[in-house]
């Protein structure tokens, strides 16, 4: 079964940006395909490269990248959404790329579920 | 490829975040991809949909103009929940475009036979 | 086919997401607790009650990492309530028609 996930909530103020990722990663290891993880509203700030958190707290932005490089996970940013929060090609966090909302619905087409991360 | 049905619910007030303004640009694009879109609102996402409404004020965009225009998406399925509406007071003759109204049941029957539902 | 998978991240005690998502349970649809939305299982919290009656006939399900962090793993949960890890997650979103999110 193909799934895509759809994150709207950012990842440093909200629980679901992290839970976007564990499911994210519960999908890759089971029997189901991910065909898309698409970053809207707040969630945009997940590919901000130019984020940098403490080193002891958790670095939602390259653990993402991580896995589009290892897995091979189509990550997509919304142009809209990035360029009204300053994600934009200078500063997009490796494995992620922009794109516009038709990804979306594109992604809500060719998966057999969507689910929503939000806040 | 057959078009699925994608439903947008949407149970945030307009001004106090962006939800309402990103979800209806989402709307918009579904229907220009040819899908099948319902719109639903409830809880406070019937507020969207009260007239009289001046974002302006805040430097925040008209969704009211975006709305009024929905037919030329060709998206005519717009639910409002009727207990949300009475719960605050407001009735269909609050709302500045025609909706469909429903009961909770209606829509929890229209949640059950979508395709897609993206919510906020 | 079972209904919609209705997830809910928002605890009951300060956001309104439970109560109407519980409102809108059609048949076959379960409910998955994620997030804050755990709280909403405690067996002696006020809302137990709420969600007793509100899920009956329905499947009722909370994230086991999410119970964990909260020190909720101990406590005493509403009863029916199946704790699941984010593997059992994914093919809960496989084995329904949907999944809805509320926040």
């Amino acid at each position: 079964m193909k799934f895509a996930i759809l994150v709207t909530a950012g990842p440093f103020n909200r629980q679901a940006a992290g839970s976007a990722l564990a499911f994210a990663r519960a999908v890759l290891d089971s029997e189901h395909e991910l065909v898309r993880v698409f970053f809207y509203s707040d969630g945009v700030h997940s590919a901000n490269r130019l984020a940098a958190p403490a080193n002891d707290e958790h670095n939602l932005v390259r653990d993402w990248s991580r896995l589009a490089t290892e897995r091979g996970v189509d990550l997509v940013v919304c142009i809209a959404a990035g360029l009204r929060r300053g994600v934009r090609e200078a500063n997009l966090a490796p494995g992620f790329r922009i794109s516009g909302l038709g990804q979306l619905v594109e992604a809500g087409i060719l998966a057999d579920r969507l689910i929503t991360f939000g806040a | 490829m057959t078009p699925k049905s994608f439903l947008f619910v949407n149970r945030k007030a307009p001004q106090g975040s962006a939800h309402a303004a990103e979800m209806l640009d989402a709307a918009l694009i579904a229907a220009s991809f040819d899908q099948h879109v319902h719109l639903a609102f409830l809880d406070d996402g019937v507020f969207q949909l009260v007239g009289g409404q001046r974002p302006e004020l805040l430097g925040q965009r008209d969704l009211g103009t975006a709305f009024s225009e929905l037919g030329e998406y060709d998206i005519d399925h717009i639910w409002v929940e009727r207990d949300s509406l009475s719960e605050r007071g407001l009735s269909e003759a609050d709302l500045t475009i025609p909706v469909t109204l429903v009961d909770r049941a209606a829509l929890a029957a229209l949640m059950a036979r979508i395709d897609v539902v993206i919510s906020a | 086919m079972n209904g919609p998978l209705h997830i809910v991240n928002a605890t009951p005690y300060a956001s309104g997401a439970l109560e109407s998502c519980l409102a809108h349970l059609s048949e076959g649809a379960a409910l998955l607790l994620i997030e804050d939305g755990v709280y909403a299982a405690l067996a002696d919290g006020n809302f137990a009650e709420r969600l007793a009656e509100g899920i009956r006939g329905h499947a009722l399900y909370a994230l086991a990492p999410d119970l964990a962090a909260r020190g909720l793993a101990t406590r005493r949960l509403i009863d029916g309530l199946r704790v699941i890890d984010y593997p059992d997650f994914v093919q809960l979103a496989a084995e329904h028609s949907t999944a809805q999110s509320w926040f």
